[in-house]
């Protein structure tokens, strides 16, 4: 499970998905391994736009990784700025979140990750 | 079939579709590698940056057709789905169609290969449908792929008037150190589905408020471009 996946799924819970609270999920005991991943420079620079950054910020923030600008950067500051670059790619596309699991802030529910896969299949109570 | 749908439809799409593939995962696997054109240009035409999803993905073989995009596939088979998310850089999860993790109105196109027919009651079809049209942005789109009922000159042979909910076989080798108890090497399994009609899947999409843009017929399969309708896109 790819921190950018995160900033677009929440829960599975028809009650849940209309809520604000539902997202992002939160990670719980997540063990992160990094996958050595090719960067792709225009990819990031088109998902840029696509992302929630508010949703972003608090992903990063708890899986412990440095706080990020209140305000994404602009493509222009992003295209010129390597380093940026380098972080995001690092954050969103090599950071994996190997074992854990991920917690509604709505329902409560945990979602397991296993081997990096996380598992969205809800128990017949909440289907 | 009717009588057999007397139990539950997510019990008997567990029985009749989950457990199957789960099993013929890898076998499954290795016979679909081939993008179908009209879903490999889908993917080509969308924007760079662009991030769809692919409910059903399977074994993920659409998902590095366009390079320029990030996808976030789903199945039901974690068997599939670990297969799946060895395409980098895109993730899978493992997710039931009918009620999909992916965040509403925050994707720019969607696929579905394969997946709907599948489901065994029109309402359940009709509520995988809006579940994905939901997943997209206002002005995103959707492929929908379900096999045909008109196919009289496939390997199958049926055509109008034959019976839509049918067992499909899936032949696998089970291999001479595993033989059955007869001694042969083959095990079959039945897969359901819902063989569509002309214009079934273009109702079905109507049906729950969706907006069609393009829609044909491909090697045995009706396929359709939809998007959310203007209506519900504005509200």
């Amino acid at each position: 499970m790819k921190v950018l996946t995160l900033n677009f799924l929440t829960c599975a819970v028809k009650a849940c998905k209309t809520t604000s609270t539902s997202f992002p999920l939160h990670p719980k005991d997540c063990e992160l391994v990094s996958d050595t991943i090719a960067p792709n420079p225009q990819l990031l620079l088109n998902v840029l736009p696509r992302i929630d950054w508010n949703a972003l910020i608090i992903t990063a923030g708890e899986l412990g990784f440095p706080t990020l600008p209140p305000t994404p950067p602009t493509r222009e500051e992003l295209e010129s700025n390597e380093k940026m670059m380098t972080e995001l790619h690092t954050l969103l596309l090599e950071t994996q979140i190997s074992e854990g699991s991920l917690v509604c802030g709505n329902c409560g529910h945990e979602y397991k990750i296993k081997e990096g896969i996380a598992n969205f299949l809800l128990p017949n109570h909440l289907v | 079939m009717s009588s057999e749908l007397d139990t539950a439809p997510e019990k008997y799409e567990e029985q009749h579709v989950h457990e199957v593939y789960e099993q013929i995962a890898s076998h499954f696997s290795s016979t679909r590698y081939k993008p179908w054109p009209i879903v490999e240009a889908f993917l080509q035409s969308v924007s760079p940056g662009s991030i769809g999803i692919d409910v059903g993905c399977g074994n993920g073989k659409y998902l590095t057709v366009n390079r320029d995009v990030f996808i976030v596939g789903s199945d039901r088979s974690s068997n599939l789905v670990k297969i799946a998310s060895q395409h980098q850089p895109h993730t899978a999860v493992v997710a039931d169609t009918l009620s999909l993790p992916h965040r509403a109105g925050r994707f720019d196109f969607a696929i579905s290969i394969a997946v709907i027919h599948h489901l065994s009651t029109p309402e359940r079809r009709r509520e995988a449908i809006k579940a994905i049209l939901e997943c997209l942005k206002d002005d995103g789109k959707a492929l929908i792929y379900v096999w045909a009922l008109e196919q009289k000159n496939s390997r199958r042979g049926w055509d109008e008037g034959h019976e839509q909910d049918v067992m499909v076989p899936w032949v696998m080798k089970s291999g001479k150190k595993n033989p059955n108890e007869d001694g042969s090497t083959e095990k079959t399994f039945q897969r359901y589905y819902h063989l569509y009609r002309s214009g079934e899947l273009a109702d079905d999409i109507v049906a729950i408020g969706g907006e069609m843009i393009e829609f044909g017929y491909e090697k045995d399969n009706w396929w359709a471009v939809c998007r959310r309708s203007t209506k519900s896109r504005e509200g």
